[in-house]
């Protein structure tokens, strides 16, 4: 019924969205994905991959780094933690836009991910997990008697 | 008069990442979500900008707009390429426009753990005050 009120530039900047909806889906898997989480689920993730190791990195500011859970099980990473967020009494808020809660994020690690080799620091409201990949994928120099 | 180019890498495990650049201007720019609260005293701003230290932040005030940017400094690693982007961007920005009741010469601002808090005073003769009975 509202759609009597949509200009026709309101009209053009839908369409526009499905086009890159249907952009994502077909070039980004994991946007349209079964298990894909909404965009601007809290933390955003991004990975990076090196021949050596594979990097998580985690945008989750102003957490207390204790109250991060890192486990890696199989392959898949999984990473919880809790931000709290103050509100204060005697205000009026405008906008609260911030996140605040629990949250929990998951990522599926390539096979050769090495469970023992995990490392994780938080920095500037970034936590980035490193996890070595297995050495036997290398290449090895074989000797001639 | 600028042109839109869209440039799609594959990367050999099937993953895609895709930047769409625009000649002649920047890169696109992450919007930081934002707390803004009022007191009595004045106003308080809290931005998310995860990645960002205090020698890549540029708070300023121009006219009546109070500017926040940010750079995130970690820098991507040699032969880095990526598997799963939610971020793909490493310029935080976002402009609010102030009031005149705003004391913009006394404004503080924190960062820590990537949240900026940005104080902004009112000026001393517009706060609310309380009024004395005499008797």
């Amino acid at each position: 019924m509202f759609s009597y009120f949509e200009t026709p530039l309101l009209a053009e900047f839908r369409r526009m969205e499905q086009e890159f909806d249907d952009l994502f889906e077909t070039w980004a898997p994991w946007s349209g994905g079964i298990r894909s989480l909404p965009s601007g689920t809290f933390p955003a993730v991004n990975v990076g991959s090196t021949p050596d190791a594979v990097t998580v990195y985690l945008f989750a500011p102003a957490v207390d780094p204790k109250s991060f859970e890192v486990s890696l099980q199989e392959n898949v990473l999984s990473v919880s933690g809790k931000r709290e967020l103050a509100t204060e009494t005697e205000a009026t808020y405008y906008r609260q836009e911030r996140f605040g809660g629990t949250f929990r994020r998951i990522v599926t690690l390539p096979e050769d991910a090495d469970p023992d080799k995990v490392e994780a620091t938080y920095r500037d409201g970034i936590l980035q997990i490193s996890v070595r990949r297995r050495e036997s994928a290398k290449a090895r120099q074989i000797e001639i008697h | 008069m600028s042109t839109e180019t869209q440039v799609t890498q594959s990367k050999g495990d099937g993953s895609a990442v895709a930047e769409s650049r625009r000649a002649g201007a920047s890169e696109s720019v992450l919007r930081p979500p934002v707390d803004i609260y009022e007191t009595a005293e004045g106003i308080t701003l809290q931005a998310d900008m995860p990645g960002v230290a205090k020698d890549r932040l540029n708070v300023r005030v121009e006219g009546n707009n109070l500017l926040v940017e940010g750079s995130i400094g970690v820098a991507p690693q040699e032969q880095m390429t990526a598997l799963y982007a939610d971020v793909r961007s490493t310029v935080y920005r976002r402009r609010f426009a102030l009031s005149n009741e705003l004391q913009t010469d006394q404004i503080d601002a924190r960062l820590k753990d990537g949240v900026l808090t940005v104080t902004i005073p009112k000026r001393a003769e517009l706060r609310p005050r309380r009024i004395e009975i005499k008797s």
